[in-house]
């Protein structure tokens, strides 16, 4: 798991390329949450996550929820069929609250 | 390499686990109520398929998934239990046991053609079960669940009652203990259909505080599922049991409303008992009383002791108790578990085995620093010897005992053997058993499995009659075979009987005398005649049914023991039963011996079989050198000289004794010169160029580095007993029973 941080104008744009699991888990908290103390504005690539765990999405959660409490923004983008698939099975793509591409519609009764 | 040793525990548990399943099984013949056998039934199928499917052995995972299916079903009585049905699990265990032996020998090994079929074959079978179960399953699940769920409003259209709701809070070691939580969401949603997920984070703590391995999630689930019942759920979280808190409401309530406040559901701590208002689970009234009797008794006992809400919801039968006792009893039965598995160590048979041979070893080596130490004739050298010898001597047992195993696991093995013989003769035979707890060798144990199958087998075909004959001998109609064991004088004895019409001595002795066997003129005791079976000729002699030729014959059980250094002989009374009776020696490693000394060579006995020894002396010498015998306190006792039995060629020595021995009941007497005592023995077997030696059954190493021969203390009553059986046939004395 690597993630690149890119800061331009006041948006810290962090690109998470592996797995976010349990094994990286330390590391990824080490890494994403400085981003929120830096930037008002954070937007996560989520691209090139091949597989997420509890552990990981935790950690999306918390960073999203640390950035709600301090009034800031925190966007996942261009999430990959790993994360879709947790952030639909979770029923948590509406609390995130980005647009995303749902790839199991039947889900929602 | 760890994952081999990990598949290697799997496929000891899983054998295990189908011991235990067949147990069960066969349990449930003689009690189909017996909710404990089928639980554990139950739990064997699951436990494979979940430990099955850590490794990815899809064959065995989707063959026990549809055998689990049903056994969940017999669970929840909507598939009655009858011998049909158990006959068909019995067989679905044997087949999960071949994939299991298949893993064994190659892991990836893909059944072959035939297995394929025979697991086609009985899927079918089992589908008739499911198929047969969904077409009563909506009305005896519902007369059945009605009733207690008396709180539950009346349907008004909107119901829609397979929906369960499930709570779940993961604990905090969930991922640090290797568990995903989403895996088992996923598999929950393979199960079912997952209606709804409320992800509940509230739990989590602040970033500086937030571990990021530790799991805080907690989740609210709306789950449908045909056929799905609480304890499947509860399955579904098993290996995660220990690790979250579960708890499951049965389906009820207005689904329309109990989705959408579960969608309205506030992000802050939600109490169980509101959720389950908001949830449309209770009504406000409910609550308001369970809550309100909560704070009662919390009044009158301090805050730990009052009782869950759980707990009072269930007094006030406003959810399932079943719910509540299963959970309890998986946490009990669970931590039962826990408890005996650190009790028990698994240990490669080869480690222990290395053990002995070095607590061998150091017996030889403390055998020699004792005889050292005696020469030396230092008073505290000899004191620290003997306290040595003493402890190797303990450890030595510690050691030995280590490998000792109860006989029981191989006797219950027959159950499902006589059971299914019993039903292919169409006999009605039963088993008991007797001395399950006997210790003995755990490499003699594996070996006695085949002789003790073939003559369960014998007794069964052979032995017992069928019921019309067996009601007019005046017996009861169901037959019984009987295992015992017990320990005597040094080995252990195991006896197959059984109450069938015995063994005709006429017709073996007519028999052997046509083969040439022996002579019409020959004085055969019973036990000798009926020993004749064991000829190999005797094997196929007039037996008609299939299950004799499955191999080993009777001349193979009784090279078998022998190869164990045991025996067998047979006693059995026509119209009565006949019981096989082996002998063998309680270990092959170390033994307790007793050293004598002819000429300058050294001889060893196994001290338990040592009855007394007496001195020789000079007139019963004179006497003794032409009849080869004795008078011992009026009974006649044959005897052999060690000194020409060995053709020992040095001085006749002044004295000499007599080392009286007794096997299996016989007693006879060796011939000595000198007794040197107790002896620690460690067994060395004889090279191959020793195989056929007569008398001698292996060496031992003595302090002084010499080699002394271990006697074949049987072999020798027997050559002494014969010789003495010849003499009083021929003078046509009366024969006298030692």
């Amino acid at each position: 798991m690597t993630i690149s941080i890119e800061a331009s104008n006041g948006v810290c744009h962090a690109r998470v390329t592996g797995e976010m699991t349990i094994y990286h888990a330390a590391e990824m908290k080490g890494e994403l949450l400085p981003c929120l103390d830096s930037s008002t504005e954070v937007e996560i690539d989520l691209s090139e996550v091949s597989e997420i765990d509890t552990a990981g999405f935790q950690l999306l959660l918390l960073a999203k929820r640390e950035a709600v409490s301090a009034g800031k923004l925190l966007r996942l983008v261009a999430h990959s069929p790993a994360t879709l698939e947790v952030l639909d099975l979770l029923n948590m793509a509406a609390y995130f609250g980005d647009p995303v591409m749902m790839p199991r519609a039947s889900r929602q009764m | 390499m760890e994952l081999d040793q990990a598949l290697q525990t799997f496929i000891v548990e899983s054998r295990e686990l189908l011991e235990a399943m067949e147990e069960s099984l066969l349990g449930l013949e003689s009690s189909p109520d017996d909710h404990d056998a089928i639980n554990a039934i139950f739990r064997a199928a699951h436990t494979i398929k979940g430990s099955g499917g850590l490794f990815g052995l899809d064959g065995i995972v989707a063959f026990t998934h549809v055998v689990e299916n049903v056994l969940d079903r017999v669970r929840s009585g909507e598939v009655p239990i009858n011998g049909d049905l158990i006959a068909l699990l019995l067989s679905c265990r044997d087949y999960i046991g071949m994939l299991v032996d298949q893993i064994a020998a190659d892991s990836a090994a893909q059944p072959d053609k035939e297995t394929e079929a025979t697991g086609i074959m009985l899927l079918n079978q089992l589908r008739t079960y499911q198929a047969g179960e969904k077409k009563q399953s909506p009305i005896s699940a519902t007369a059945q669940s009605q009733p207690r769920m008396a709180v539950v409003p009346p349907p008004d259209g909107t119901v829609e009652s397979d929906h369960w709701h499930i709570s779940l809070r993961f604990g905090h070691d969930v991922l640090r203990n290797g568990m995903d939580p989403l895996a088992f969401i996923r598999y929950l949603d393979n199960m079912g259909k997952i209606i709804h997920v409320v992800t509940l984070p509230d739990a989590m703590p602040l970033a500086p505080d937030m571990d990021p391995e530790s799991c805080y999630l907690g989740f609210e689930i709306d789950f449908h599922g045909d056929g799905v019942d609480k304890t499947t759920i509860e399955g579904v979280f098993e290996f995660v049991r220990d690790d979250c808190t579960l708890r499951i409401l049965p389906p009820h309530s207005r689904i329309e409303e109990y989705t959408r406040l579960i969608n309205e559901l506030p992000e802050d701590k939600i109490h169980l008992g509101e959720l389950l208002v908001n949830s449309g689970s209770l009504t406000r009234k409910e609550l308001d009383e369970a809550l309100h009797l909560q704070q009662i008794l919390r009044a009158e006992y301090s805050q730990e002791a009052a009782p869950k809400l759980g707990d009072i919801l269930v007094e006030q039968r406003v959810v399932q108790p079943e719910l509540v006792d299963a959970a309890l009893g998986k946490q009990k039965l669970a931590k039962e578990n826990k408890a005996q598995e650190s009790k028990l160590i698994r240990i490669q048979a080869d480690k222990l085995d290395q053990l002995i041979n070095l607590v061998g070893e150091m017996v030889i080596a403390g055998a020699a620093t004792s005889l050292l130490a005696q020469r030396t004739c230092d008073p505290a050298l000899h004191e620290a010897t003997s306290t040595l010898s003493r402890l190797v001597e303990e450890i030595r047992d510690s050691a030995l005992q280590l490998r000792m195993v109860q006989i029981g696991e191989t006797f219950n093995r027959f159950n499902r053997v006589v059971r299914d013989v019993s039903k292919d003769l169409g006999k009605d035979i039963g088993l008991s058993i007797c001395g399950a707890e006997t210790e003995l060798d755990k490499s003699v144990v594996e070996k006695i499995g085949d002789p003790l199958m073939h003559l369960v087998r014998n007794s069964m075909d052979h032995g017992i009659e069928k019921a019309e004959v067996r009601r007019q001998r005046g017996k009861p109609a169901k037959g019984t075979v009987h295992l015992n064991a017990y320990h005597e004088s040094g080995s252990i004895v195991v006896e197959v009987g059984d109450d069938g019409g015995g063994l005709n001595r006429e017709k073996i002795f007519a028999k052997a005398l046509e083969k040439g066997l022996i002579t019409a003129s020959q004085n055969l005791s019973d036990v000798e005649v009926y020993g004749l079976i064991f000829e190999a000729w005797f094997s196929t002699a007039e037996q008609v049914t299939n299950l004799s030729g499955r191999g080993v014959g009777m001349d193979v059980v009784r090279r078998n023991i022998e190869a164990l250094r045991g025996t067998v002989e047979i006693d059995s009374r026509e119209g009565i039963g006949t019981t096989v009776k082996i002998r063998l020696p309680l270990t092959l490693a170390i033994i307790d011996g007793f050293l004598m000394g002819v000429g300058s060579a050294s001889y060893v006995v196994p001290l338990d079989m040592v009855m007394e020894c007496i001195e020789l002396d000079e007139a019963e010498r004179r006497e003794s050198r032409e009849s080869n015998y004795i008078n011992l306190r009026g009974t006649v006792l044959p005897f052999i000289r060690l000194r020409d039995h060995f053709r020992e060629r040095s001085k006749v020595s002044r004295r000499e004794n007599i080392v009286v021995v007794q096997y299996a009941g016989q007693k006879a007497g060796l011939v000595v010169d000198e007794l040197m005592g107790e002896f620690q023995t460690v067994i060395k077997p004889l090279g191959k160029l020793f195989g056929n030696l007569k008398g001698i059954s292996g060496s031992t190493i003595l302090g002084s580095g010499e080699v002394a021969l271990i006697l074949d203390v049987p072999a020798l009553i027997q050559r002494a007993a014969s010789r003495d059986a010849q003499l009083l046939a021929c003078s046509q004395a009366e024969q006298i029973v030692a």
